[in-house]
């Protein structure tokens, strides 16, 4: 469904992005990992078509979509929703879901019974015509999620969208995206929770200084010596076999 | 105001208040207030609902103004055929405002400036050429009849004025509940947001900025045909973008019918300054004072007073 090759994208001196490629396959949940810093967010951003890389190419549904403009990337089904929420503050969150339905409908009951529905599916209905500027974080990073699934997206780039939530929140979103997937919505996500990343997601890639270090299952991934020196430093992996086996 | 009932109202008092105030003195002002109204309006489509600042509307007004004269002067076309082609101009000076600032990525505080400047250029360019009469400006010839958009009664020119205005408000409740108006409000509160919603930033900021310059241009021809004069200082000056922007901040963006509050309450100051004393600036003292304090207690316009009410009936 999406290929991403060699993507690279430069900041100045800074590659912060430094020929980065991943593969997510049609109904699966890809999770992108990595450091504070490693450029997750900027890959995402050179996908969906928010900056323009300078050398690479990103491939969807079979179609060379380098460089095209956000609301094209988001005509042909592949959407992404934002770390720091981006709500249209003074809308209710009805208007702001509806926004989303709009881009397959002019029409406006069309639009609107599309929001109540994705709202009712995310535990949202309630607060439809609360004003998006009064919610909570998990009711910003839940608005994200249902005006993305508003515009009925082939693939779903979630960024951090469990960042800032408690426990017990956490475990309310995770049965959400999977049920997005069963419903046909492909994910890639960029996550800090382990727990979920681990329960989620199929295939996980890691992300450092700009590249891809590691990929594979959550668990291969997780035991990566690699992958523990990225997050911990350089010896950790050692350190940590060490004490273990000593245990 | 659920329903129609409100705005036929609100219909209703405007139709019947040149019946009942018939002094010429009652009829001019509601020609001016409805003129404020309606040019406030036009800005608010672009100013209010979609968020793009301008200072320099009147370029808009004043392109049709000249539109219109011209047509009527050089040409002999009748200001009823120069109508559509002021408000092509205007439609058309709004889309190549918007195209070259917009596709340089002017935001804000940037937009708003470069529209006074494309303003100041067309002020000068007026000011320069013989053709449009250059700094003496251009004088109608007096011709009064219905064929030549000339009245003999003002209340000729209040009905129209009305109808324009009952054209922008409609316009305005379209925005609150069409596709079109949800996209504008969606980039007016976060651009980055709407284009990842898939929505044609560039596209939808050019055509709401020809839909209000095709207002303006309307209101152009209107001015011109009303006061029979127009200079470049008239039809380009930033009077009358301070005026549009005036009457809809002081009465609420983005609203329905802010612009036509405020234009109503900057008109009964205007009309009641002139009336308490001689001083000519007392009543821009006042309107100032009147913007310091909405922005300040009323952030949203005199419109929100009327919310209120209605919030308190209902709760």
């Amino acid at each position: 469904m999406l290929e991403v090759r060699d993507l690279t994208k430069v900041f100045g001196g800074l590659r912060a992005v430094d020929g980065a490629s991943l593969d997510v396959v049609e109904g699966s949940i890809v999770a992108l990992i990595g450091p504070n810093g490693a450029g997750k967010t900027t890959l995402f951003a050179a996908i969906a078509g928010f900056v323009r890389p300078e050398g690479g190419s990103v491939r969807f549904r079979k179609e060379d979509i380098t460089g095209l403009a956000p609301h094209l990337i988001c005509g042909r089904g592949m959407v992404r929703t934002f770390q720091i929420t981006q709500p249209f503050a003074k809308l209710t969150v009805r208007e702001n879901i509806m926004v989303g339905a709009y881009l397959h409908t002019a029409e406006r009951r069309e639009a609107n019974e599309r929001a109540e529905k994705i709202a009712g599916q995310l535990g949202m209905a309630a607060s439809l015509d609360q004003q998006a500027a009064g919610l909570t974080v998990s009711g910003r990073k839940r608005l994200e999620l249902a005006r993305a699934l508003a515009t009925r997206p082939r693939l779903l780039l979630l960024d951090e969208v469990m960042a800032g939530l408690n426990p017990s929140e956490v475990a309310e979103i995770v049965p959400v995206i999977r049920s997005i997937r069963d419903a046909g919505v492909t994910v890639l996500l960029i996550e800090h929770v382990m727990q979920a990343v681990m329960s989620l997601s199929e295939r996980v890639y890691v992300l450092s200084y700009g590249r891809i270090i590691a990929n594979g299952t959550p668990a291969e991934v997780a035991s990566d010596p690699v992958v523990v020196e990225a997050y911990l430093g350089h010896g950790a992996a050692e350190r940590m076999l060490a004490s273990s086996a000593r245990a | 105001m659920k329903g129609w009932s409100g705005h036929l109202l609100i219909l209703a008092v405007a139709l019947a208040f040149p019946l009942v105030f018939r002094s010429s003195f009652a009829v001019n002002f509601g020609v001016l207030v409805l003129f404020a109204a309606f040019t406030g309006q036009a800005w608010n489509i672009a100013g209010g609902f979609a968020g793009q600042l301008s200072f320099g509307h009147v370029v808009f007004f004043g392109t049709g103004a000249y539109a219109s004269t011209l047509l009527q002067l050089k040409f002999g076309v009748s200001p009823w055929l120069g109508l559509p082609a002021a408000a092509a101009a205007g439609a058309a000076v709004g889309g190549l405002v918007a195209i070259l600032s917009f596709r340089a990525g002017l935001r804000g505080s940037y937009f708003a400036l470069i529209t006074l400047a494309f303003a100041e250029v067309f002020r000068i360019l007026a000011n320069s050429f013989e053709w449009t009469g250059a700094g003496l400006g251009l004088l109608i010839p007096l011709k009064r009849g219905m064929a030549n958009f000339q009245f003999a009664e003002r209340i000729g020119f209040y009905y129209v004025i009305l109808a324009f205005t009952v054209l922008s408000i409609a316009v305005a409740v379209w925005l609150t509940r069409s596709r079109f108006g949800a996209r504008l409000a969606a980039i007016r509160e976060n651009e980055d947001a709407a284009r990842a919603l898939g929505i044609d930033v560039l596209r939808e900021k050019v055509k709401v900025m020809m839909l209000s310059g095709m207002l303006c241009g309307l209101g152009g021809t209107f001015y011109a045909q009303y006061f029979l004069y127009i200079d470049p200082s008239i039809a380009y000056g930033v009077d009358k973008s301070v005026e549009m922007l005036l009457v809809s901040m002081i009465g609420g963006t983005g609203t329905v019918y802010g612009p036509l509050i405020g234009a109503l309450l900057l008109g009964i100051i205007g009309e009641g300054t002139r009336a308490l004393t001689d001083a000519p600036g007392l009543s821009l003292v006042v309107y100032g004072a009147l913007l310091v304090g909405t922005i300040a207690f009323l952030p949203d316009g005199l419109i929100e007073l009327f919310r209120m009410r209605r919030r308190r009936r209902s709760a």
